[in-house]
């Protein structure tokens, strides 16, 4: 455990000395503020077109702003997190520090999860930032927070699961472009396996279960479902249980 | 071979800190390390020698368990690599090609992540910290951050990093490749400095580099064990045969260097003369003298009695692979030329 610190920590210190954590937060920001600013806005036309037309509709932030913000939180991830992962292992490889590590008292599984609890503590960070926006919603409303903390739980394991694919992709390679490209294209692939629903096969079936997105709703509409949390657990452990097993191909070829 | 003190009641045994047996390593096109065995005593200093591509590295990172051999066992202070890799990592201070440092990150910070890596905590890390940055020389640059030092200096923080634990065995591949030529008699003397509480194994393709700095000579070629002495005997051996560079002037303009070159081979001792150059009234020879023969004040004085001037007299350095080639047996010239074999060993 105290290695997995050591390590999470040096990782931690090398997102906030570079300028990697501060740009991602940045765009990170800049982005997820226009969605809150886009999406709020449709919120109050739709309720001063209620309040206009006298009909009340029933008009619930929960429902109109924080779910469609927090799946959108999902999207951005998407294009985010593979910037996070991607240098995890490929710089190492590539400037030889990894020997280092390896040659070190310390277990290549403590490696990979130090290096991957820095990635998901990132990834808090900027988690956090969209929570800024969220208690303006509380100050000037009244929203159930307890779907919220779901859907938080829920968008924090599919990071997880993300990242934990970013950082056994990072492994294979010495070069952080292709490591943060092939990342990016297998969660997107991740991704758009929701849409392949369209036929009733039974293959059409389990490549929709595996994406990434159907696992998520059920978090974000509030719903806590040990099915969806054991699909992301599963990836994690998938993930960082390659990565291990990368490392460990790294020491017979190299 | 040192005796460790107490071990008295038998002098004649010694401690081996690494003892290396039948060592194979194995890709898939090549053999990289083909069988090696040797064995290095408490305290002392090893010389990897042998060129690009020897398998040096190859040993090297078995030893400090970054990668398994194929097949033959290693040691590292009595724990075999293979099963208690654990307890060889501790114990190993391992300084790659290529340091293994972070840019980003300061010295001391640096200094400090490594010693934690390797076990070490609270105030013993803070004096480690102190102590490796006061012998590496780097006090100086304690607060800086490692992408913007000198070569030099990241060597030597590549150095502070491998001692920070205090290791039973120090394992340095290259350690002064790429230094200017201060930097390099800095981190020699430092090694030189290391030795005897520590145990050392340094790699190198420069033969006045294990001169200088070790006791003891491993050499291998294409993964083959070459020899394996102490320098000494070593020196012995490859320079048996002396070779000299000898350049001779002409006083009245002119000089033929046929002449010149029947007038020293003629010298006593002399086994074989090459003239490499002639500019003008200048020649310079190639002298080869027999084996144990000193001829240096006799060809002297012979071109001095000739009426020649005597520009230049010097032993020609041995290259690591003229050594080579004379352990191996495998010289060349002397194939070519089956009389001379007084080079062969």
């Amino acid at each position: 455990m105290r290695n997995v610190w050591i390590i999470c920590r040096k990782e931690l210190r090398s997102y906030f000395t570079s300028p990697v954590a501060y740009v991602l937060l940045t765009l990170w920001g800049l982005v997820f503020g226009y969605f809150f600013w886009i999406i709020l806005r449709h919120f109050l036309m739709d309720s001063m077109e209620s309040q206009m037309s006298g009909q009340m509709y029933p008009l619930n932030l929960n429902e109109q702003v924080i779910r469609p913000l927090l799946q959108n939180v999902a999207v951005i991830g998407l294009f985010f997190l593979p910037m996070i992962t991607m240098r995890l292992f490929a710089e190492e490889k590539r400037s030889g520090s990894i020997e280092l590590l390896v040659t070190s008292p310390i277990r290549d599984l403590e490696i990979i999860v130090g290096k991957w609890l820095a990635a998901m503590l990132l990834y808090c960070c900027l988690l956090l930032f969209t929570v800024v926006y969220l208690l303006f919603l509380f100050k000037y409303g009244n929203p159930d927070w307890k779907p919220i903390l779901i859907a938080y739980s829920g968008l924090l394991l599919e990071a997880g699961a993300m990242l934990a694919i970013g950082t056994f992709i990072s492994s294979l390679t010495k070069n952080q472009i292709i490591a943060g490209a092939t990342t990016f294209a297998v969660l997107i692939l991740l991704w758009v396996f929701a849409w392949s629903d369209f036929s009733s096969t039974g293959w059409a079936h389990v490549i929709s279960y595996m994406s990434l997105v159907t696992h998520s709703e059920s978090f974000m509409r509030g719903v806590i479902d040990l099915k969806d949390g054991i699909y992301y657990a599963t990836l994690i452990f998938l993930g960082l249980f390659f990565t291990a097993r990368s490392m460990e191909s790294l020491r017979w070829r190299s | 071979m040192q005796t460790v003190p107490w071990l008295r009641v038998s002098p004649t045994r010694t401690i081996f800190m690494i003892t290396v047996k039948e060592l194979t390593k194995r890709y898939a096109r090549n053999t990289a390390v083909d069988h090696i065995s040797f064995e290095v005593a408490k305290g002392q200093i090893v010389g990897f020698l042998g060129p690009n591509g020897a398998g040096k590295t190859t040993t090297m990172r078995i030893l400090t368990c970054f990668m398994p051999p194929t097949s033959g066992t290693a040691t590292v202070a009595g724990f075999d690599v293979l099963e208690q890799p654990m307890e060889v990592k501790k114990r190993i201070g391992y300084l790659p090609e290529t340091p293994p440092l972070y840019l980003e990150m300061e010295t001391a910070e640096y200094l400090k992540f490594v010693g934690q890596l390797k076990g070490l905590s609270g105030a013993e890390l803070k004096k480690r910290v102190d102590y490796v940055c006061e012998r590496c020389a780097i006090v100086d640059v304690r607060n800086r951050l490692i992408g913007k030092l000198s070569k030099g200096y990241r060597q030597r923080v590549g150095l502070a990093q491998a001692i920070i634990h205090n290791p039973d065995v120090l394992i340095l591949d290259e350690p002064t490749a790429g230094l200017d030529p201060k930097q390099i008699n800095e981190t020699r003397d430092l090694i030189k400095d290391l030795a005897g509480s520590h145990t050392i194994i340094l790699s190198t393709h420069i033969l006045p580099e294990v001169e200088q700095t070790c006791e003891q000579v491993v050499i291998i070629n294409k993964g083959k064990l070459v020899a394996t002495d102490s320098v000494r005997n070593l020196q012995a051996r490859a320079r048996g045969a002396e070779s000299m560079v000898l350049e001779v002037g002409g006083r009245n303009g002119s000089l033929e260097p046929s002449t010149v070159q029947q007038k020293l081979e003629r010298v006593s001792g002399v086994s074989r003369v090459v003239c490499k150059q002639q500019v003008d009234s200048r020649a310079v020879f190639e002298i080869e003298s027999q084996k144990g023969r000193l001829v240096r004040g006799d060809l002297a004085r012979a071109v001095v009695e000739s009426g020649w001037d005597l520009n230049e007299l010097r032993p020609a350095a041995m290259s690591l692979e003229e050594v080579f080639l004379q352990l191996t047996g495998k010289d060349k010239e002397a194939a070519a030329v089956p009389a001379d074999t007084g080079a062969q060993s």
